[in-house]
């Protein structure tokens, strides 16, 4: 065989597709007859709808359709058929449903017309009565009405309160992170085809096709086989469509109520009404020894919530995992509020955790008087202390090593305020991060034809990860094939299972499936070609190849026959003895001009173990990625309430700052090698959200370099910088 | 409810859209983002946020890159215009399209057709030359993936090879 | 956005019988557009004035420069006069908005920007500006980007233009077309604090259409400054911006002193006698700081806003070392 694909950084297989605007994401499927449906939003945290007038939205010619809870097609009753793959504990939000109004900017109806101008006109035209309460979204103002999180938390460790105590150097600092918006630039969008026969396609935003087809499924009882969801483009979601999003039900509802095909899309503005970053606010707690050796960590967060659902995630654990430490509490509370469920959003839990947790350590070596690399290094743990298992792999010292070399970081004058240049103030920091390896089950389907193409599919999405290109290249290599030969084919319902694409687990779990799927078809071929050309029967399996659409072997061609192949994969038992975590070590420069609050980040480097990496190039672009979100989270990003009014306010790409390209300054991306034989049988362990995590605390720690200045409170905007 | 405005009426405009001449019939507040995605089916050029303040739906109206969001079709009558369809020859691709792939300047490509739009105004204006000016000249289209550098990258390779003033 | 009928005059004459309170005039659209989609905006006409010839810049007698109402800002700004005489004008206008924006918005329509407020721009919440008498969200709640000065218990927000806080430093004027016939406004006459009636923006009656800008020939060339602060590094409304300009003689005193805020106030905020009574002291660090002071006097915070009162200062005393520095190494 050739040298493999794998490993090399081969440019995008979507990428023509992508520059050429020939890439059709969910919105912009054409159907003749399409309806546009606009939703009308409320502006009341909490009430009852009193009444609903449509009468004005009616009488605009080219209006089909008002549709709300009193007058919405039949949907289930239950709250079991609203659950998905991704929900929260508790009862998920019901669009339509009934007149409950749970949260500010909430649905509450849909105006269905044939153009989108009038739809957006008609739905202006809808009068909504509301019969308000008294609302609470201010997770500050209602920490007393706090409740344990509903997470499997690892249970205390040692004895916190007493190591904690006898420490002779303690750190003990409550930070505050806000809540963001995922905001990707393709706006949430369901496009619903209605058949001749009644069943429907939907081409719809989304990080799992079958989570979304179920979900149809299941609110509208609909026969599974007349769903099919797909999503061949998706621009963006880091989280935001690993639910299910109201546009889908509402676009559903209005394609069966009227048997036509249907379109919603949200606007900018209605993409502030769904899932989001939860607010938090963490307390930290650190004991050392005069070696800078961890003694205690307590890590107690709190989180806000909605109403009907408890949302969850992995917001302290990474305190219990990351360093070496006999005595560790974590604790996990939540507050409900009159907004709407938080959601997973890149790198969830950890990348609002691990600010904690590494300024903390920041300010453990400031009271140590210790170069906070060093103070890693010392704690440095080799097994998972929340398990009790050895990483199957963990190069985080090479990270150090290499991130701080390429850095230049010894040369750092650990007093603040001491490097100065050209009027700036210039600041150094540096953190770790870490984000689980996990492995889902996953299915694929490999397909040869007769002609010699390779087809290769599963229902996984690519989101942008890259996962079109890196599929084609595990299958080319699986199967011994030219890249040019291999098509992989998802986002589509109807293909073989794989879980939601999140959570940096999509390579680690389709990716075995693919690579499975296109051996076991090759074995089959040979067996095959075996039996169809005897005088094959001797020949070694390895001189099989299938090239220009031919089956070539020991210098003669041979006519092929289509086969195909369906694996499942899921994870190996060896691995269950082992923890899997992706790490990083993410190194800043700040400059700030303190008399004006303004702030460059001129140089990032970001050194990552992740195990092997099947594409430099696109796995660059994940961690470049990742580390522009750590800028944003450091410096910009936070969706501002008014509660009063228990309402999103900068609900716009105005006002809610994400960096744009006169923001980034270096940033240099490096993979540490990490064999891993352990993880999954690639020895890959995804890097969609180990790129994030860590920088917005390393930016806060190069501000507290650069200016003496410890802030706590995110994001780090001009007023908490200026002198 | 006969005090309600209804649609308003429409009006015949002329088009070249990526050198094809098209007469339409418009009503005034469609803005050219909706006549392009809806009515002609050029769905390359990208809502963002319908606002101005994104840059995905970034075209070219008479050589100048602007917001397609905010800009009413009805007012583009007699208007040249280049769309992310009308950059490539045939198979060929515009030099920025294939800097893009090369430098992988785009994740998941929804803003990519502004980012390369907007890029070939930023060449035609002439302006931007140093990397500082290109990133600037380049911060009213937002990446929320984050492919800053390597758009920066892209820019700065094939802005050599975009003489003239015309894409 | 509202059904509107659409009409695209000939002439200015025209144009101006066709006004009314429930039209609007649009030229680049960036903004009004932008307010349509939101409802907050709901004319029931659109009169397209790109077909009148509102498109020159062209030198004036006295050595000034007219400017017509239609020339984009991109065009202004990389006007070969005004970068070569304006520069501080140049600058504001290329810290504002995107290149696209740029290549859209008309100097005219830039004058005529509204405010930013988020409580303005969501027509599902109170506010006096967009909807008299509803009310002010803004003075208790999210008030980082509003006014520190000239504010009223009405209304809390700010004018968001770069552009017209380089035009109240150079002291242009507002030239404006009715049916009545032309009249010239001061720029510092053109927009207006919001008192008890914060709907009004500023002094246009409705049937005027601004015509042109005029910029009086030139009080400072190099000697001059913009500085804008804001949450990102472009494309971003400021929190604070200034625009400084300086005349310093031959024995280092200040001759010449103007500087106008942008993103404290309702309007570019000047204050002329201030300004006056610095001529004569010396062109240093202390005299600049001592007049940011006495500018940011009255200004009142809002609870979210107070370190704008220090960024202003700070700002005042950046930018005019930066159009000192600027004449003494062009």
């Amino acid at each position: 065989m050739n040298s493999p694909l794998s490993g090399q950084p081969l440019d995008r297989v979507d990428g023509p597709a992508k520059v050429t605007g020939r890439a059709r994401y969910a919105g912009e499927y054409p159907e003749p007859g399409l309806l546009y449906g606009s939703v009308v939003s409320g502006n009341v945290a909490r009430g009852r709808i009193r009444r609903i007038d449509c009468d004005a939205a009616l009488a605009v010619p080219g209006v089909v359709e008002v549709l709300h809870h009193l007058n919405r097609p039949k949907m289930a009753g239950d709250d079991e058929s609203y659950e998905d793959a991704d929900a929260a504990e508790g009862k998920p939000f019901r669009p339509l449903f009934n007149d409950r109004v749970l949260y500010s900017g909430q649905p509450l109806a849909l105006v269905v017309a044939e153009s989108l101008e009038v739809a957006r006109y008609a739905g202006s035209l809808v009068r909504i009565e509301i019969d308000a309460e008294a609302h609470r979204t201010d997770l500050f103002a209602e920490l007393d009405n706090a409740h344990d999180a509903p997470a499997e938390l690892p249970g205390p460790r040692g004895d916190f309160a007493g190591a904690f105590e006898a420490a002779p150097f303690k750190v003990d600092a409550t930070y505050s992170t806000p809540v963001e918006h995922h905001n990707p630039m393709e706006p949430h969008a369901s496009t619903v085809i209605y058949n001749a026969d009644g069943s429907l396609q939907v081409h719809d935003k989304t990080q799992g096709t079958q989570n979304s087809q179920d979900y149809l499924v299941k609110v509208f009882d609909l026969p599974k086989e007349r769903v099919r969801v797909c999503a061949a483009y998706v621009g963006g979601a880091f989280g935001s469509g690993l639910r299910p999003q109201y546009q889908l039900t509402l676009a559903a509802m209005a394609a069966l109520r009227l048997q036509r095909s249907v379109r919603v899309t949200l606007t900018r503005q209605q993409m502030f009404t769904f899932g989001y970053r939860p607010r938090t606010v963490q307390r930290l707690r650190l004991g050392a020894d005069a070696q800078g050796r961890l003694l205690a960590i307590s890590h107690e967060a709190t989180g806000q919530t909605s109403r009907f659902e408890d949302f969850t995630e992995h917001l302290v654990e990474w305190s219990g995992m990351l360093y070496r430490c006999d005595n560790v509490a974590l604790g996990y509370r939540l507050v409900p509020l009159d907004v709407y469920t938080p959601l997973d959003m890149r790198a969830p839990g950890a990348a609002s955790g691990v600010i904690a947790l590494e300024c903390a350590m920041d300010e453990l070596a400031q009271a140590l008087s210790l170069d906070p690399l060093e103070l890693r290094r010392v704690n440095f743990a080799d097994s998972n202390g929340n398990e009790g298992k050895p990483y199957s792999s963990k190069a985080l010292l090479d990270c150090y090593a290499r991130g701080a070399l390429r850095f230049g970081w010894h040369s750092r004058d650990p007093r603040p305020r001491s490097m100065q240049d050209q009027g700036e103030l210039v600041g150094w920091g540096m953190a770790g991060g870490v984000w689980e390896a996990m492995q889902m089950k996953a299915s694929a389907r490999a397909r040869l034809d007769a002609d010699g193409h390779l087809w290769v599919s599963s229902a996984t999405t690519d989101i942008g990860t890259g996962t079109y290109t890196v599929m084609t290249q595990i299958a080319a290599d699986a199967f011994g094939m030219a890249l040019a030969d291999v098509t992989f084919q998802l986002g589509d319902s109807s293909l073989p299972t794989a879980p939601l694409q999140g959570g940096s687990f999509t390579v680690s779990s389709v990716g075995p499936a693919v690579r499975q799927a296109c051996q076991a078809l090759r074995g089959k071929l040979v067996a095959w070609a075996k039996g169809r050309y005897p005088e094959l029967a001797g020949i070694d399996a390895g001189a099989f190849v299938v090239r220009d659409g031919q089956l070539q072997v020991a210098g003669k061609a041979y006519a092929l026959e289509a086969m195909d192949v369906r694996v499942d994969a899921e994870p190996s038992a060896r691995r269950q003895g082992f923890a899997s975590a992706t790490h990083s070590a993410v190194f800043v420069e700040v400059r700030i001009d303190e008399a004006l609050g303004t702030l460059r980040v001129s140089r990032v480097v970001s050194a990552v173990a992740a195990g092997r990496v099947i594409n430099p190039k696109t796995a660059r672009s994940q961690i470049l990625g990742g580390v522009v979100w750590g800028l944003g989270m450091a410096l910009q990003e936070e969706t501002q309430i008014d509660h009063g009014l228990g309402r999103y306010m900068n609900h716009n790409l105005a006002e809610y700052h994400i960096p744009v390209n006169a923001d980034i300054g270096e940033i240099e991306v490096i993979f540490v090698d990490e064999p891993d034989d352990i993880v999954n049988e690639l020895g890959s362990k995804g890097v969609g959200e180990i790129g994030v995590v860590g920088v917005a605390a390393a930016v806060a720690n190069a501000v507290c370099h650069a200016t003496g200045r410890r802030v706590r409170d995110f994001p780090l905007t001009v007023e908490k910088l200026l002198g | 409810m006969s005090d309600v405005p209804s649609a308003p009426n429409t009006h015949a405009i002329g088009l070249y859209i990526n050198g094809e001449q098209h007469h339409l019939q418009v009503p005034p507040w469609l803005t050219l983002l909706d006549l392009l995605r809806d009515e002609l089916d050029l769905v390359g050029t990208k809502k963002g946020c319908d606002h101005g303040q994104c840059g995905a739906c970034t075209v070219l109206r008479n050589g100048r890159r602007v917001n397609a969001c905010l800009t009413l079709a009805i007012m583009c009558d007699g208007d040249e215009l280049t769309t992310i369809e009308g950059l490539a020859h045939g198979d060929r691709l515009h030099p920025l399209q294939q800097a893009f792939i090369a430098h992988d300047a785009f994740q998941c490509g929804y803003c990519t057709p502004g980012q390369i739009c907007s890029a070939v105004g930023m060449a035609r204006e002439g302006r931007a030359r140093s990397r500082a000016q290109i990133q600037e000249a380049m911060s009213g289209n937002l990446c929320r993936c984050g492919a800053y550098s390597n758009i920066v990258a892209a820019v700065e390779e094939a802005l050599p090879q975009m003489g003239g003033p015309r894409p | 956005m509202m059904p509107f009928a659409y009409s695209k005059p000939d002439s200015i004459e025209q144009a101006v019988q066709q006004a009314g309170p429930d039209a609007r005039f649009i030229a680049g659209g960036t903004n009004l557009l932008d307010l349509m989609k939101e409802n907050v905006e709901r004319p029931a006409r659109v009169i397209d004035i790109t077909g009148l010839p509102l498109r020159e810049v062209r030198t004036t007698a006295n050595g000034g420069l007219q400017i017509g109402a239609l020339v984009s800002n991109a065009e202004l700004a990389w006007h070969l006069d005004v970068e070569a005489r304006y520069p501080l004008l140049s600058q504001a206008i290329l810290a504002g908005a995107s290149p696209q924006l740029r290549n859209m918005a008309s100097t005219g329509g830039n004058l005529l920007q509204r405010t930013r407020c988020h409580y303005f721009y969501d027509a599902a919440v109170p506010c006096n500006k967009r909807a008299p008498g509803s009310g002010c969200p803004a003075r208790d709640g999210l008030n980082r980007q509003h006014a520190i000065l000239g504010a009223s218990e009405h209304c809390v927000a700010v004018h968001p233009s770069d552009m017209c806080v380089a035009l109240a430093a150079l002291e242009a004027r507002v030239l404006v077309h009715g049916r009545q016939g032309e009249r010239e406004i001061p720029f510092a006459d053109f927009h207006r604090l919001p008192g008890a009636t914060p709907e009004r923006d500023n002094c246009l009656a409705e049937d005027e259409l601004i015509v042109a800008i005029a910029l009086p020939p030139p009080p400072f060339v190099a000697c001059s400054h913009y500085l804008k602060l804001r949450d990102r590094a472009s494309y971003a409304f400021a929190l604070v911006s200034v625009a400084a300009g300086l005349v310093v003689a031959d024995d280092n005193s200040i001759a010449g002193l103007r500087v106008a805020l942008g993103g404290v106030a309702h309007k570019p905020w000047r204050d002329v006698g201030l300004e006056r009574s610095m001529l004569g002291r010396p062109a240093t660090r202390e005299s600049y700081a001592a007049f940011a002071d006495a500018l940011l006097r009255d200004a009142r915070p809002l609870a979210h806003n107070a370190f704008k009162i220090t960024l202003a200062k700070n700002a005042i005393i950046r930018a005019l070392t930066q159009a000192q520095a600027a004449e003494e190494h062009p």
